[in-house]
């Protein structure tokens, strides 16, 4: 074995996903996000919607083109970085994995469409419908490709015998039962995240100063609909801690340093590790039975049930603490804000208010970082839990560390310039001209 | 028909739409670079913009296609290839990734592209073919030793060898030859005589070229792997047919005529050498290694497969009839009449 092309494979396919999933989050979310602004704007006859929906989806072109190539560079990196693995994968899971590729083919195709046919229709309505294949393809992709995440958290559909795979059910690798959690939680908090970034940036407008209407209407949906994504975050936040402690309870016990097997746990908050010994944390009686149980007298299986060489390790507890709390801290934003415009508070318009909703669109980035860490570090050492371990599925090449150099090295110049082509976009063309120029092209056609 | 030939079949056919799509797209990269590098890019710019900008996602799709399909339906592809694949398709993952930021970076945004950027578009474009041609080279054998159990690529010895570069000349060459065919029509079609001919002038030089690289990769194959070279000449007649239709387009684009034939019939050529190259190298998938047969999934999952692709066409030839319909063949938007982009 390998060890350092283990530990590089490793660190490689993290980095690509870690950048990936910026993209294809975003990706998933934003055409949600200008579907609803294009038929709310058809709607209400709002013209201001319909300008969001256009200026969104010209920067989600830069921010799809960036997925689409680190979305190649990690299908392909499957493989070259984990050939045992995706060997033995492609005979259970390549169902979904193909299916994938079909719903991002429809997405791409009626992108296309979409966004080059602008104004080409008599009937606007037209055009909003081309954007519904292309918002399905974007959640069908996200599902398919979490399916088969799901499956390597939770194999099944095919029987191990002397070394050899049989009786293989693809459709049944495919409904394992981590997966309807995980597709729930991708889904959600990934329309989540584009409403809080995109409330982000109204923010950040007005708070430059900018008095537009437009702005606000933009804070108004966006906020109303972050509402709704992030407790719909929470419940299933809440069915994914029910599904590990029933089929990884592993996982759970070390991401809340539950170290023995008892009944009335209680869940841990913050806190330090040292040795095997909790400092500083906040715990709340029978939350951890409660949530993996929904009974606050069940019994919680700690990480003195498996060998150690089979425990995750216990760092994700942090990670699991960044994307709770950010989930949190967003649900409450979100909930003063509508409170707050029902109840007219003057605070919501206020400035710190604003700051803090600036805010929320980086850290619900972080937040969605930190779960997959969690997910993905929380079922180490397994690369197929119970079936294959990490090391045994990496490849055995011995320039994975300058492969890893130049991926890094290709990430920054598309991070730099996918930020500086967004920045140069909108900073050029601020919502006022455009508005501007747009009823000037009216009044010409009225003449 | 058995599944695995129906599978190989599929991939194969995903391979040649990824290499004519793409070889629209990269040669037109290159074209566009170098008019601007020659003073001459007003003339080529609009047509080459307002066609590849709406379809270059798609192309970067029949590339995912092809190569998750291929562990589908063969996962030893993945063990093989993907351990001894490493380094060559990393460089050639970075150099697609370039070149599609690139392309959302510059094309999109409100000024004229900077030249450094088209440069490195253009050039891109020519080293991508040349490096996935390298698993062409590879699957020829020849070049991978098995040590211990696991594969390993003598990189030396496939840099060193003559076939590796008359197959990247090859590549290369037709890259440039297929796009400009098409541009030739393109150009045409949106009523832009200036870029058609320079086009048919490209076209026309480069089949030259073509000729000599095929005949090169034809004798270094032979001294390469002879047995792949005598069922090639087994099949010689789907050459012959090939090579015709490389003359007839040859002469409608020197009679500046029929360019649609034209492009119609410069796809067929490279579809039957394409296809003939696949069924002389069968049943080998990686020589002496991997074979369709011993490769192949299980027999579930390959029907499964063959359902979701059934399913798969069915959203796709609509999807993709739309867009020949509204860009490719729409004489408006090929002019350049409307301006309907967000």
């Amino acid at each position: 074995m390998n060890d350092s092309a283990v530990m590089w494979s490793r660190a490689l396919t993290e980095l690509t996903l870690s950048f990936h999933i910026v993209y294809a989050t975003i990706g998933v979310g934003i055409p949600l996000m200008i579907m609803i602004a294009q038929w709310v704007g058809l709607k209400n006859n709002d013209e201001h919607y319909l300008l969001l929906a256009r200026r969104w989806a010209r920067g989600f072109v830069i921010t799809v083109a960036i997925g689409v190539v680190t979305g190649t560079a990690i299908g392909l990196q499957l493989s070259l970085l984990w050939p045992n693995f995706m060997e033995l994968a492609g005979q259970v899971i390549a169902l979904p994995l193909f299916m994938e590729t079909f719903a991002f083919f429809v997405e791409a195709i009626f992108l296309g469409l979409y966004l080059y046919t602008w104004d080409r229709f008599k009937n606007p309505k037209r055009h909003l419908l081309l954007l519904v294949p292309v918002a399905i393809g974007a959640s069908m992709s996200a599902v398919f490709i979490t399916i088969v995440n799901a499956f390597m958290n939770a194999p099944q559909g095919f029987d191990l015998v002397d070394g050899e795979l049989v009786n293989i059910q693809p459709v049944l690798a495919m409904l394992n039962p981590a997966m309807p959690t995980k597709v729930a939680h991708v889904l959600v908090t990934s329309y989540m995240t584009a409403a809080f970034l995109l409330a982000s940036i109204a923010a950040y407008r007005m708070l430059r100063g900018s008095k537009h209407v437009y702005h606000k209407k933009a804070l108004h949906l966006l906020l109303k609909l972050g509402l709704v994504f992030s407790l719909a975050a929470l419940i299933v936040g809440d069915f994914s801690g029910k599904y590990l402690a029933e089929y990884q309870p592993e996982k759970l016990a070390a991401a809340e340093w539950h170290f023995e097997t008892k009944e009335d746990a209680s869940l841990m908050l913050f806190g330090v590790l040292d040795g095997e010994e909790v400092k500083y944390a906040i715990k709340v009686p029978y939350a951890l039975s409660v949530l993996a149980h929904n009974n606050p007298f069940a019994e919680v299986k700690g990480l003195d049930q498996f060998p150690e060489d089979e425990q995750p390790p216990l760092y994700i507890h942090y990670l699991f603490d960044i994307m709770v709390l950010i989930g949190t801290l967003l649900i409450v934003v979100a909930a003063i804000y509508v409170l707050g415009k029902w109840r007219g508070w003057k605070f919501i318009s206020s400035k710190s208010f604003k700051r803090i909703v600036v805010a929320g669109g980086p850290l619900s980035l972080i937040a969605v970082e930190a779960g997959w860490w969690f997910a993905e570090v929380g079922r180490q050492p397994w690369i197929l839990r119970g079936y294959m371990k990490t090391a045994e599925g990496a490849t055995t090449s011995g320039q994975v560390d300058t492969m890893l150099i130049l991926f890094a090295g290709l990430y920054i110049v598309l991070a730099i310039g996918s930020i500086v082509a967004l920045i140069r976009m909108f900073r050029n063309n601020p919502i006022e001209r455009e508005i501007e120029e747009h009823q000037q092209v009216e009044g010409c056609e009225e003449q | 028909m058995s599944l695995e030939i129906l599978g190989i079949s599929v991939l194969w056919l995903f391979l040649f739409g990824y290499v004519i799509v793409a070889s629209i797209d990269f040669g037109a990269g290159f074209f566009n670079a170098y008019s601007v590098l020659i003073g001459k890019d007003h003339i080529l710019a609009n047509v080459i913009k307002r066609y590849l900008s709406p379809v270059w996602e798609i192309t970067n799709v029949f590339l995912v296609f092809f190569f998750v399909g291929i562990v589908g339906f063969f996962p030893q592809t993945a063990y093989y290839y993907g351990t001894i694949l490493l380094v060559p398709v990393s460089i050639s993952l970075i150099l697609i990734a370039i070149r599609g930021s690139y392309y959302a970076f510059e094309s999109y945004s409100e000024k004229g592209g900077h030249i450094g950027y088209t440069l490195m578009y253009g050039i891109t474009g020519l080293f991508i073919p040349a490096s996935l041609s390298i698993v062409l080279t590879i699957s020829e054998g020849g070049f991978v030793e098995i040590v211990n159990e696991e594969p390993h690529l003598q990189i030396a010895k496939l840099f060193t060898s003559p076939l590796t570069w008359s197959i990247v000349l090859l590549s290369i060459v037709a890259v440039l030859y297929i796009s400009a065919v098409f541009l030739t029509w393109y150009g045409k079609r949106a009523r832009d005589e200036h870029a058609s001919n320079l086009m048919r002038k490209y076209a026309l030089g480069w089949s030259l070229p073509l000729i000599i690289s095929v005949i090169g990769t034809m004798v270094e194959l032979k001294g390469h792997v002879p047995e792949h070279y005598e069922n090639m000449l087994n099949l010689w007649w789907l050459f012959a047919i090939s090579g015709v239709l490389f003359f007839i387009t040859l002469i409608l684009l020197f009679n500046k005529r029929n360019y649609g034939i034209a492009v119609f019939l410069m796809v067929a050529q490279f579809g039957f050498a394409f296809f003939g190259y696949g069924i002389s190298h069968y049943p080998y998938l990686l020589y002496p290694y991997l074979s369709v047969y011993d490769s192949f999934t299980n027999e579930t999952m390959a029907i499964a497969l063959v359902i979701a692709f059934i399913g798969g066409l069915v959203l796709l030839i609509p999807s993709l009839y739309l867009v020949m319909k509204w860009f490719v063949f729409d004489r408006d938007y090929a002019c350049g009449k409307h301006n309907h982009h967000v």
